[in-house]
């Protein structure tokens, strides 16, 4: 049985132009059916607007699918009781695309990788921090920065924060949106291989959303590719992106085959 | 047009500096450094790099419009035949839209939401006294056709927001080319824009460049772009321009560590496989290193990269790379 399967997800956004009139419905996701084996990584493409990062919110429950059902491990992740979904998360974690808004600007890179561990009331303070520690040198970052802020920082070690948060209560299961789009070039090809080796050395689970087909076909094995809230091909990462056969992945790979 | 084989654009040893005060201190950050390039009639150079290389200043110094507390602290920028760098805010005024077009990386921001995309382009050739009035709207729907807008006269009454972003970044390349410059400036045209329709705004870009004979200064961090459209580039890091040459040498046979690292880290080649990523990351320019910019990330330094900044160095006609493996180190 796969680690994850997701079914019929739709993500339906009401927008009103005014407080009062009546809403428009807009279908963000619409009917996303995947799975992923444990250890697996799985690429979700698309544009803008597509509708990858909503599903990947969805899927963690930062914000409330429609309709559709996740089964993760077999246990059903939709409809779960606050407190049941909290346990949950501990095997589930993010990392955010933009390393410099998704670290509070208050708090040490310290305290940013502790908390997860204060919150789920892990360990005596001692445990905490060896475990800050732990994580620091796994991420390759150096241990002794722990109080520094985050913007004392450059981008790619901001991003390694935010892996050593997300890997913080040692999660079978990884969602990376865009984890490394809004680094500098020479940066994104350090944070890609801490990424491969985190996921091979922990046996990592990972789907990674991304726009970037040389980046996807290059780190995943299997894709889907969503376009207007749709997956319109989905397969092994060589079959759809070397022999697309949906009109939108030609367009798409014949874009990216030209850069 | 007195000569064609003079460069339209000619920028000498161009420098620009921000300046702060801290705690009393007055620093000095030279976000160009001696920046020396020069661009062909109906030619397109790409200016590569990263964010903070100083591609973006380098574009806005050559119309004097660097932000405060940036300036303009050296060197010459000679466009048509006369220094920019000495001409006064009147005279630049004249130039800047309408000899000079400037397409920006957002065109959400760079274009007024209260006012009709036709009437923003209409304006631009009534400022600069091309055509006024009801001639002037009439060339702003001719040259939304010309950027391949459908139903160019309905859309010409569109208000911004209901253009998409492809279509927003051809109104700002319209008004772009609505004086007929001889240049064009364009900042990370399609960075804010999806993978198709990038490519659709890079073809228009190229076929304006046949169609209007301008010639195209192209600033991008994506050597995607550089290699499909670019017939010059020339690569900058940390304020420098590192490595000149034909887009096509100096994608395929780079000489310059930083060109060389940056293309053997992209993703592709062998799925799976760690990535040979360069090691460190993009120096802070209120503290660089005394020699080369590149030498604390470089597998190849050696003892002069430490101790001195290269000079650019021929390694083939045309290109040239900033770097001692190429001479000069004793």
């Amino acid at each position: 049985m796969a680690m994850v399967e997701v079914a019929g997800l739709v993500k339906v956004f009401e927008r009103r132009r005014v407080p009062w009139g009546r809403p428009s419905l807009i279908r963000a996701v619409d009917r996303v059916s995947f799975t992923i084996d444990e250890g697996e990584t799985f690429g979700l493409v698309g544009e803008s607007g597509s509708g990858k990062t909503t599903t990947a919110r969805c899927l963690l429950r930062l914000i409330e699918p429609t309709a559709g059902s996740f089964s993760f491990r077999g246990e059903q992740v939709f409809g779960l009781p606050a407190a049941r979904l909290r346990a949950l998360r501990r095997d589930m974690q993010m990392i955010f695309q933009d390393p410099g808004s998704s670290l509070n600007p208050r708090m040490t890179a310290g305290a940013i990788v502790e908390e997860g561990l204060v919150i789920h009331g892990l360990g005596s303070p001692s445990d905490r921090r060896a475990r800050v520690r732990e994580l620091f040198e796994l991420t390759g970052l150096d241990a002794a920065d722990a109080g520094r802020y985050p913007r004392e920082f450059s981008g790619g070690q901001r991003q390694r924060i935010g892996i050593a948060r997300a890997l913080a209560l040692g999660p079978a299961f990884l969602i990376a949106d865009e984890p490394v789009s809004a680094l500098d070039v020479s940066v994104q090809a350090q944070v890609v291989n801490l990424l491969m080796d985190l996921q091979q050395r922990l046996g990592l689970t990972l789907l990674l959303v991304a726009h970037d087909l040389r980046l996807v076909r290059h780190v995943c094995s299997r894709v889907a590719v969503m376009y207007r809230g749709r997956i319109v091909e989905t397969g092994s990462a060589g079959a759809v992106l070397d022999t697309p056969v949906h009109p939108y992945t030609r367009a798409l790979v014949s874009h990216w085959g030209q850069v | 047009m007195n000569d064609d084989k003079a460069p339209v654009l000619e920028v000498r040893g161009l420098t620009a500096e921000f300046v702060s005060v801290r705690a009393g201190v007055r620093r000095a950050v030279r976000a160009v450094d001696g920046v020396s390039f020069e661009i062909a009639r109906g030619e397109i150079l790409a200016l590569a790099g990263e964010s903070g290389c100083g591609k973006t200043v380098t574009a806005l110094s050559i119309l004097r419009l660097v932000p405060l507390p940036g300036r303009i602290s050296g060197g010459s920028i000679h466009f048509e035949g006369r220094d920019l760098a000495a001409l006064d805010e009147d005279e630049l005024r004249r130039i800047r839209g309408s000899r000079i077009g400037f397409v920006f990386q957002e065109p959400m921001t760079a274009l007024n939401p209260v006012f009709t995309v036709g009437d923003q382009i209409a304006e631009v050739l009534e400022v600069h006294g091309v055509a006024r009035g009801a001639a002037a709207r009439a060339r702003a729907v001719e040259l939304l056709d010309a950027v391949r807008i459908p139903e160019p006269a309905r859309r010409a009454r569109d208000y911004p927001h209901q253009l998409s972003g492809g279509m927003r970044q051809r109104v700002l390349i319209a008004a772009a080319i609505a004086c007929r410059p001889a240049l064009v400036i364009a900042d990370e045209p399609t960075t804010a824009l999806d993978a198709t329709v990038q490519a659709e705004i890079l073809d228009l870009l190229v076929s304006m460049r046949g169609e209007f004979g301008l010639s195209l200064l192209l600033i991008t961090h994506d050597l995607g772009i550089v290699a499909r459209v670019a017939d010059c580039a020339a690569v900058m890091y940390a304020g420098r321009i590192v490595e000149t040459g034909p887009a096509r040498v100096v994608l395929a046979s780079p000489r310059h560590p930083y060109t060389r690292g940056l293309l053997a880290s992209l993703p592709g080649s062998k799925p799976g496989r760690r990535l040979e990523a360069i090691p460190g990351a993009v120096p802070d320019l209120a503290s660089l290193p005394p020699g080369c910019a590149f030498a604390p990330r470089c597998p190849e330094r050696f003892a002069a990269c430490e101790a001195s900044r290269p000079d650019a160095f021929t390694v083939s006609p045309g290109h040239a790379a900033r770097c001692f493996l190429y001479g000069g180190a004793a």
